[in-house]
């Protein structure tokens, strides 16, 4: 038989991960949730998820590309900005989702007991189907340059694993926040925005002055866009600027379970 | 000998109300607080979870509660808004912790604070009962298992495949009631989910907890405000005041209790100084607490001093429901009375078969000189009572503005005859 205890917790705890997968299944169903719900009632539904990604990159051929002229390293602009906004627009998609997570469902957390880790979770389950979505537009890009991926794209699924710890690590760190201080979600709209210049989204690494280099490395961004690109364009791998981004990447990941851990419990009560 | 299944020792929470903010006297004042008002925010909202000195923004929910529950026991938690039902059950549930304290449980837990909860109006019926399902703590494989059952107790076949945001309010309860309903749980914990949903729906649900909570042995705990709902499904209950618990027994006596505190009945009038006219009165109810259950004798015993011997005293009562209406004739005496014991005299008026429905009345009563035809006295509102019928059995449920009295009847037929229950 099941035996629960209820006690004040203390200090900082490690996430109950046997719990977590017992409630597997409400993961998969608010993930779907998430989905269902952000298409409904809409013509283009899905569709969605290609106009977004594709208008910007259009919008940055032009403006960065075409008028502003920006270096893309050699590569045609709308491919060069293309595979850093694949990416990047996950991971902004993800920030706000799931730091309003929580908030959007205080109905839920003030009434029922649950992980509450799941919220945040699937709000970044739920972002995939974009990001695979725009996989496909990316896939189909590659045809039409006739550019075809170099070795390096084994090493793929470890910068995906660098974009998700880092998006799940802030994204924990954010909703926790978010539900004290409210600030967080008027902040994050701009702040994302900013970030995008902190990245080289629509511009080249080459522009970085090189004292600078270290420093602007230690976004796990660079790393994944870096190295994104590089394995498309069969380039050699850009390790110098990965290593200190997953460094950080990872250090946010677990700070983020023990931060989202030790807010956990007043959730019910300031949400 | 059945066990313990809940043990609650010692369990308290607390919770930090905002303060008021200081008021400017000036526009300087205020443009300087305006100023400052984000560093105050944050101390604010920083302190919301923290508390480290006690003062006036400290508010205990809950203060050193224990008690345990047996398996099998239905028990009902009653008390006035803000006694700390609502706490309890959601430490009870995890949603919150408590600050101190300690609750040890034997059994899968599930609580039901609400209908449906996490029900999106974009998913269709089918869709959100796997939702809500899965958000009560059941996996997708029992849903799958139990979904026809479900579809099937909710009535809403026809709409199962159409998204929730059509469905009129009461199909979205009843859609959230059968997943509750079919939660299998040892132990079961419901805070006030059977207010909302129409009156058969609810006695459906009432049955089917009736039956868990008998035939599989199931522990619930039963929080509401509606008494008749709390006398039907429980026989053990626990008031909690103040976030004590300031009785645990039969719901019967529970229920009384609750009824005294609340409604602050005052059945006795007491003037001994009074030296020409009523010195005492006592409505004497069927709980002696002041509440009457319905259809037992009500007693009134009224003293009264003159200043020597008094004839034919004239006395009539009057009771007035808590809409002021005067709801039965008043009730006069006929005969000749006289006080002739130098002045000193007592009176009783027994009601055999009072019909009052559930509510609360006051009495007013009048004195005169009957010879004389003169007006002595007059008590307004001197003294008060409660009817309570959740003791009576009724279909349909009681319902206070539904009438002023119950009238006793019988049903005849060609070959059947009965007496009703009035």
């Amino acid at each position: 038989m099941n035996k629960t205890i209820i006690e004040p917790s203390k200090g900082w705890k490690v996430i109950d991960f046997e719990e977590l997968w017992r409630y597997k299944d409400l993961l998969y169903f608010l993930t779907v949730r998430g989905i269902k719900a952000r298409y409904a009632q809409s013509i283009l539904g899905i569709g969605w998820a290609i106009i977004q990604p594709l208008f910007t990159t259009l919008v940055f051929t032009v403006v960065f590309g075409g008028l502003a002229k920006v270096d893309s390293d050699g590569m045609p602009y709308i491919l060069f900005s293309y595979l850093a906004l694949w990416p990047w627009n996950y991971f902004s998609g993800t920030l706000n989702e799931s730091a309003n997570s929580l908030v959007a469902n205080a109905g839920m957390i003030t009434k029922v007991y649950f992980p509450r880790l799941i919220l945040p979770l699937a709000a970044i389950f739920s972002k995939l189907l974009d990001f695979i979505i725009s996989f496909v537009v990316l896939l189909v890009l590659l045809i039409y340059f006739k550019v075809v991926p170099g070795l390096g794209i084994i090493f793929l699924p470890l910068l995906l694993i660098q974009l998700l710890m880092t998006s799940l690590g802030i994204g924990m760190i954010l909703s926790a926040m978010a539900v004290q201080y409210r600030d967080v979600k008027y902040a994050l709209t701009f702040i994302v925005q900013l970030l995008l210049y902190g990245a080289p989204v629509v511009y080249s690494t080459t522009a970085v002055p090189e004292q600078w280099q270290f420093l602007y490395s230690l976004n796990p961004m660079v790393g994944v866009i870096e190295g994104i690109r590089a394995m498309f364009l069969s380039r050699p791998m850009p390790w110098d600027w990965i290593w200190p981004g997953a460094f950080i990447g990872v250090i946010l990941f677990v700070f983020g379970l023990f931060y989202f851990r030790k807010m956990e419990k007043v959730f019910a009560d300031v949400a | 000998m059945s066990k313990t299944i809940i043990k609650v020792e010692n369990l308290s929470k607390r919770y930090r109300i905002g303060l008021q903010e200081k008021k400017a006297d000036t526009f300087a004042q205020q443009l300087w607080n305006n100023f400052k008002a984000p560093v105050e925010n944050f101390k604010r909202i920083k302190s919301l979870g923290k508390f480290q000195e006690e003062n006036e923004s400290v508010h205990w929910a809950l203060r050193d509660v224990s008690f345990e529950v047996k398996q099998g026991e239905v028990l009902g938690i009653i008390g006035k808004n803000g006694a700390g039902k609502s706490t309890l059950l959601k430490i009870l549930s995890k949603i919150t912790e408590p600050t101190s304290g300690r609750i040890e449980m034997n059994g899968r837990v599930a609580a039901l604070l609400e209908v449906g909860t996490g029900f999106h109006p974009e998913l269709t019926g089918r869709e959100n009962i796997y939702m809500n399902g899965t958000i009560l703590g059941m996996t997708k494989k029992e849903i799958d298992h139990k979904l026809d059952e479900i579809i099937d107790f909710s009535g809403v076949e026809k709409y199962i495949d159409t998204p929730v945001k059509f469905y009129s309010s009461g199909m979205r309860v009843r859609l959230g009631f059968s997943v509750a309903a079919h939660l299998e749980p040892e132990i079961l914990i419901i805070d006030e989910v059977l207010a909302v949903g129409d009156a058969e729906f609810q006695k459906k649900c009432l049955g089917k907890m009736k039956d868990v909570s008998q035939n599989e042995g199931r522990t619930i705990l039963f929080v509401s405000h509606d008494m008749n709902a709390v006398y039907k499904l429980t026989s053990k209950s626990m008031l909690l005041d103040q976030g004590k618990i300031s009785a645990i027994g039969t719901t019967e006596d529970i229920i009384r209790k609750y009824r005294t505190e609340v409604t602050q009945i005052q059945n006795q009038y007491f003037n001994p100084d009074q030296s020409n006219g009523v010195t005492f009165i006592e409505v004497i109810t069927s709980t002696g607490t002041g509440i009457h259950e319905f259809g037992k004798p009500l007693k009134i015993n009224l003293k009264a001093k003159f200043t020597s011997d008094f004839k034919n005293v004239a006395l009539a009562f009057q009771f007035i429901d808590e809409f002021g209406h005067s709801v039965i004739n008043p009730l006069v005496t006929q005969d000749k009375i006289n006080w002739v014991n130098n002045g000193i005299g007592e009176i009783k008026l027994i009601i055999p078969y009072p019909r009052f429905i559930l509510g609360k009345y006051s009495m007013t009563v009048h004195m005169g000189d009957k010879a004389g035809k003169q007006h002595i006295q007059t008590l307004e509102n001197a003294c008060s009572f409660e009817v309570a019928m959740d003791h009576l059995h009724s279909d349909y449920g009681w319902n206070r503005s539904a009438a002023f009295y119950l009238e006793s009847h019988i049903w005849e037929t060609e070959n059947l005859k009965y007496e009703s229950v009035y």
